[in-house]
């Protein structure tokens, strides 16, 4: 991004307790950065959909959280959340961003749903190679 | 100690959500409703979140199954309390609360279960045991 980042939380994911974690740290840190209750919830539920993917499908349920908060003197603040493991992958992500699609026990409202709460997501991922998802959001 | 206390008042089972629950407390919650229930024969159940900050899809489908379980048990659930940002990030997120029904606050939550108590009396349905 090449954003200057003034803040940077890393969180290990090893089980259950971590996605309540992770979700505060980002809920607190998205506070810190003025955003507003709503923006606040959306994403922090966020947060909590996608380190519960890691939880649930991930390898042994590892990954880590990486919390950024961006200040770049050209627009207003903004928050970045990289969730990332080293799990099976996934082999097709226009198949996973497709509405309607769930995986594993379809738990969780899949990715289009955590998409829709972000300004920008990213998904870096490939079979055997962990899922590296990224998201932002920018006060407005 | 369960991380929510059920308490019973008449017909009704009151819950209090008090803090962000993890998975398997909401689970724990729900499994801790219907036994309730079948021991006590409430017929209704107020489930207050007004204090959750934060309902994502798991949560939102546990409250989801306490409303459809809670119904094959012969009792009614009302959901109060869900702060207006959650709301928003629901409705966002995709999630639909199938079958839940939902009030502002405790107190018209508990109104709508009396009225569903006294229209299953005028019908003549057998409420609770």
């Amino acid at each position: 991004m090449g954003c200057p980042v003034v803040a940077e939380l890393q969180l290990p994911i090893t089980g259950e307790s971590d996605i309540v974690a992770a979700r505060q740290a980002a809920r607190e840190a998205a506070k810190r950065l003025g955003f507003g209750m709503v923006d606040q919830s959306r994403i922090a539920t966020a947060v909590s959909e996608l380190t519960r993917n890691v939880v649930r499908y991930a390898t042994d349920g590892r990954g880590r959280v990486v919390i950024r908060e961006l200040l770049e003197p050209s627009r207003k603040p903004g928050i970045e959340i990289v969730v990332a493991d080293d799990g099976p992958g996934i082999a097709d992500v226009t198949e996973a961003m497709r509405e309607g699609v769930t995986s594993g026990s379809g738990l969780g409202m899949g990715l289009p749903g955590t998409r829709r709460l972000m300004d920008e997501m990213e998904i870096d991922s490939a079979p055997g190679h962990g899922t590296t998802v990224s998201i932002r959001k920018w006060q407005r | 100690m369960p991380r929510v206390p059920i308490l019973c008042f008449g017909s009704t089972l009151i819950a209090t959500v008090q803090e962000d629950l993890y998975d398997r407390d909401a689970l724990e919650l729900q499994e801790a409703l219907f036994a309730e229930l079948q021991r006590s024969g409430a017929r209704g159940v107020l489930l207050d979140v007004s204090v959750v900050e934060t309902v994502d899809s798991y949560l939102g489908r546990v409250l989801r199954d306490i409303a459809l379980g809670s119904r094959l048990l012969g009792a009614h659930t009302v959901v109060v309390g869900i702060q207006p940002a959650v709301a928003v990030t629901l409705v966002e997120l995709g999630l639909e609360l199938q079958g839940v029904r939902t009030a502002l606050n405790p107190e018209k939550g508990l109104q709508l279960l009396e009225r569903a108590y006294r229209t299953e009396r005028q019908r003549g349905v057998p409420g609770g045991r």
